[in-house]
């Protein structure tokens, strides 16, 4: 075991770690912070996506001794101090953008990343972007919406009526 | 104007600031002081006999507290089924014992043999490498039709061959359906595969076993649809411990379609070590240990025939099934192909003479149960595709064959043993011929053909039995439990409601929704109704939810619990008001008393049920709360018509779905943005059927599709936006709020939808190819258009039929990767 330590969402966090600890169950077991979650052991589902030094990277192909000292930001750290969502984040509620919420803070750490590279991405390359993210509840239909709308471009309101 | 509160508005989701933000209560997130980690290890061949388990080395390493085998289990009930069904001759089905570890022989890959905790979940995974088992491998029978032939080895040695039941509905009817495709002036018939599925919930199933030993008590957290259900079942069949020495704990779940129903090993094994040790016990399934674990959906090998009179008049409809069973008999899995897939066979037609034979079958196959649709999906899927078929074959408009023959008058008794209530089938077709501009689709497939590609256009319609399910009806079918719903409404002192619901949400927003119903009798805001469901010591009783039963039962209850508060709050008020009870009238939060201006609030009403100094004591007892118990008296039947729109390469077989639109008649609707996304979501699970997903098992057993590298879940990328409409409404006759389900609609309209339209593209090609089996991979296409057969590493799926399928392959990596 050895101790590892990062900044993550903006503070210094130290935890044990064996050579084989993955960052996301350094983050899960080590420090509690439990909203990265792990959908799958191949890194295709994309639940445990977390911004390491600012990229997004699928937290269970990472081994957590690799990345001593980085910068970590989770789902924990992406809404301001006093609690206010993301404009990502607050798509996702206004367009229903989730469901079980399972694969939420994946999909919310990626479409992060993919407005800071392109602000204004097109429908087709937003689900393009979101290839590495797995849903199973929304058909992704109301996800390509939110991200659409944090963008600032105009969405069809959700629900018919 | 949308509304923006109560029945029928699209408030926010209250639950959803806690999943954007990491705050979600998974029970993965779960971890209690003192807390050992299982790992199971698990059989890696499909059939054989156990002939030694040494654990000693195991035992020995760092870390490791006990290594349980089948032995430890021998004083421990197996598994639970909870429906038996008769087979035509009478007899029941055959139900083997499902052991919680394997003892004696292993039924499939995956099938637990052993179990290591340990201090951390490493050590465990560890140890478990280092036990030495001699298994002696036997061989396996995967392919339906060859486990039910004379010799076929068996999965269990002490039943008397594989098939577990013979079923027909109804049997009665067979001559005259027999009599009446004999005689009839066109026959279509059609032989399909509807493919194995995994149902894949983003959170993989979790549990964590815990025990007092001062009141002796047990608790169990799981990833659960229906945690009373899991407590009935574990303890009076498997642990024998008393409901009231057992608490069962399913928190934040990550979404379940079926999979997470039903009661697995796995969380008999924690409670059970929990006790066993003094220490709870947590087990954490990964990706892999899903696919081998979970229990798989679908898998039917299916003739169908449908026989028409000169006018085109349906006459006579016949099918067989072959259905897969799997190794043990999972919770619910005789239900599924029978009165859950018989008694949707006459869709939405009034065809008046059906007959349905079912064989159910044991193979060394992982335990196949509901998914999304549970029976549903595979009676639509062949009846539709089978009339397509048709109109195919005598050359009329496949949607005018479906008007002619629609059901128009309702009730309407089918000769399935079912009536269905209200629909309106034409209007929903009329509707989608709106959404998807039919008109045009000529000069669209013009403009694909310049493009070099093929464009087909698929449409269906779809009917399914949902709100399941009324007791005494089931009862006669062969359920073990009742399925009725029931909610306790607590209304506390200053105004605010604690609703305590038997249904479970993991991922339909039932803290959104059902607020809205509250709030809606009451008058008063939603965020004065909190919803408490998923623990058996805070609600009562419960029977879970799945068969898109949460709002036409669940809702129901609470609907009557609440009329039960109002009716007692209205006694309170008249006592206030010096009023007569008939009189008074209940609106916007207060109560009136009719033809005056006298009013009490509703706040002022509550109070005095708790400080009953102005109470009519001598009438009434002090408190408000209120526990109702909904049994419906027959199934939902929501109903509507799907079409696809697809382009196919004929370079490479690639389908693209360029189209998809939904008009489903759900009767009344609460919350229109949740229905959509209910949806969109079952849209997505269907399309992924008919074009990625596959479960494939190669001859020997092994499961070939056993990551996301293999088994083709859709992305993003996969689908186009969706069109869906749920405006129009005939709402139930039969349930208080006239709502009709839509969870499953949309994985039950689907895949007939996508297969429709890429058979219609590769006719205006000139292949008239009659039928390809799910899931249309490109080399199946390709294959259907130029002969051959797709050759990918000989895949089967179970299902494998050499009569009634093509070459199988592992779906998806091709498309997907």
């Amino acid at each position: 075991m050895t101790k590892v330590t990062m900044i993550v969402n903006g503070k210094s966090r130290s935890a044990e770690a064996e050579g084989r600890t993955l960052l996301v169950d350094w983050l899960r077991e080590g420090l509690r912070l439990t909203g990265t979650h792990v959908g799958c052991d191949t890194t295709q589902c994309g639940a445990c996506i977390v911004h390491l030094n600012g990229e997004p990277v699928k937290a269970c192909s990472v081994l957590a001794q690799e990345v001593d000292g980085a910068e970590v930001t989770t789902i924990e750290g992406i809404a301001g101090a006093d609690g206010t969502l993301s404009a990502v984040q607050q798509a996702f509620q206004d367009y229903h953008g989730l469901q079980c919420g399972f694969c939420t803070p994946g999909m919310v750490m990626a479409a992060t990343s993919l407005l800071r590279e392109n602000p204004r991405p097109s429908e087709a390359e937003v689900r393009h972007y979101l290839e590495g993210n797995i849903c199973r509840c929304t058909g992704y239909h109301n996800i390509v919406k939110a991200v659409m709308a944090a963008s600032g471009q105009d969405v069809p309101a959700v629900a018919a009526e | 104007m949308p509304k923006d509160t109560g029945i029928g508005a699209s408030p926010k989701r209250r639950e959803d600031v806690r999943f954007l933000t990491g705050k979600g209560r998974y029970t993965d997130d779960i971890n209690l002081a003192g807390q050992a980690h299982v790992v199971f290890l698990r059989s890696d061949v499909a059939h054989g006999r156990i002939t030694s388990i040494d654990t000693g080395a195991a035992e020995a390493m760092e870390g490791v507290i006990r290594v349980f085998t089948g032995e430890d289990f021998a004083e421990v009930g197996g598994i639970p089924c909870g429906w038996q069904i008769t087979s035509i001759d009478g007899s029941v089905m055959q139900e083997p014992k499902h052991p919680v570890l394997a003892h004696g022989k292993v039924r499939h890959v995956g099938d637990p043999i052993a179990a290591v905790v340990a201090e951390t979940r490493d050590q465990a995974k560890d140890a478990c490498e280092a036990i030495e088992v001699e298994i002696e491998s036997l061989p396996a029978v995967i392919d339906m039709k060859a486990a039910v032939k004379p010799g076929a080895p068996k999965v269990h040695d002490e039943l008397a061959g594989n098939l577990c039941y013979d079923w027909g509905l109804v049997q009665e009817n067979k001559e005259a359906v027999d009599r009446a495709i004999s005689a009839a002036a066109h026959v279509t018939t059609l032989e399909l595969v509807n493919n194995r599925l995994i149902a894949n919930p983003m959170e993989p199933r979790v549990a964590v076993g815990d025990y007092t030993s001062h009141d002796d008590h047990s608790t169990l957290y799981t990833t659960s649809q229906n945690p009373h259900v899991i407590r009935l079942l574990m303890g009076a069949f498997v642990l024998g411990i008393p409901e009231h020495k057992l608490r069962v704990v399913a928190p934040d779940v990550g979404g379940g379609f079926g999979t997470k129903i039903f009661h697995y090993a796995e969380e008999a094994f924690c409670t059970f070590a929990a006790k066993a040790l003094e220490r709870p016990v947590k087990w954490t399934s990964s990706r892999s240990e899903a696919f081998m674990s979970d229990a798989h959906g679908r898998d039917h090998v299916t003739k169908i025939e449908l026989a028409l009179d000169a006018e085109h008049n349906f006459t006579a409809l016949r099918t067989e099934t072959y259905a897969n069973m799997g190794a043990y008999l999972s919770t619910f899995a005789p239900s599924v192909p029978t009165w859950l897939h018989g008694t949707l066979m006459a869709g939405n037609y009034k065809t008046p003479l059906i007959y349905v034979n079912v064989k159910a079958v044991f193979t060394n196959t992982v335990p196949v149960d509901a998914y999304r649709g549970a029976g549903r999906p595979e009676a639509t899927f062949q009846l539709e595709r089978v009339v397509d078929k048709a109109a195919r074959e005598l050359g009329v408009d496949p949607v005018e064959l479906r008007r002619k023959n629609f059901i128009t008058e309702f009730p309407y008794a089918t000769p399935v043993a079912v009536e269905y209530d209200t629909g309106d089938y034409h209007a929903t077709m009329d509707k989608l011929l709106e959404l998807i501009d039919r008109d045009g689709f000529p000069a669209r497939r013009a403009g694909s053909e310049a493009r070099g590609k093929l464009r087909g256009l698929g449409i269906n319609s779809y009917i399914e039995a949902c709100g399941i399910a009324p007791s005494h009806l089931v009862g006669q079918l062969g359920a073990r439990a009742g399925l009725y719903e029931s909610a306790t409404v607590r209304v506390n002192a200053t105004g605010g409601l604690v609703v305590m619901t038997g249904s479970h949400s993991h991922g339909q927003g039932h803290e959104t929704s059902f607020p809205q119903v509250v709030a809606d009798m009451i008058g008063i805001p939603e965020d004065q109704v909190e919803i408490v469901h998923g623990d058996t010591d805070k609600v009562p009783m419960g029977m879970g939810t799945y068969g898109s039963r949460s709002l036409a039962v669940g809702g129901s209850a609470i609907y009557r619990a609440t009329e039960k508060v109002i009716a007692k709050a209205k006694k309170i008020a008249a006592h206030i008001m010096e009023a007569s009870d008939e009189d008074i009238e209940l609106k916007d939060g207060k109560f009136t008393v009719a033809g005056t201006d006298k009013s009490v609030a509703w706040g002022d009403v509550t109070l005095a049920a708790y400080v009953p100094h102005n109470y009519p004591l001598e009438d009434i007892e002090p408190g408000l709360e209120e526990t109702a118990f909904y049994d419906p008296n027959n199934f939902t039947y929501p109903s509507g018509a799907y079409a696809c729109e697809v382009e196919v390469d004929p370079e490479t077989g690639k389908v693209e779905v360029l189209a998809f639109a939904a008009a489903d008649d759900f009767g009344n609707v609460v919350n229109p943005m949740i229905v959509e996304g209910q949806v969109h979501g079952g849209l997505a699970q269907g399309i992924g059927q008919a074009l990625l997903e596959s479960c494939a098992y190669d001859a020997d057993g092994q499961l070939l599709s056993a990551s996301y590298m293999d088994y083709a879940m859709p992305r993003a990328h996969d689908f186009p936006m969706f069109a869906v409409d749920s405006s129009c409404r005939t709402p139930c006759t039969h349930n208080p709020l006239g709502v009709k389900g839509c969870g499953e609609a949309g994985a039950i309209g689907s895949p007939p939808s996508v297969v429709n339209a890429v058979i219609d593209a590769l006719a205006s090609g000139g292949h008239d190819v009659g039928h390809i089996d799910m899931p249309l991979t490109p080399a199946r296409v390709w294959h259907a258009m130029h002969g051959g057969t797709p050759n990918q590493r000989a895949a089967q799926p179970a299902a494998h039929s050499e009569e009634t399928t093509h070459d199988r392959s592992v779906a998806g990596a091709a498309t997907n990767v």
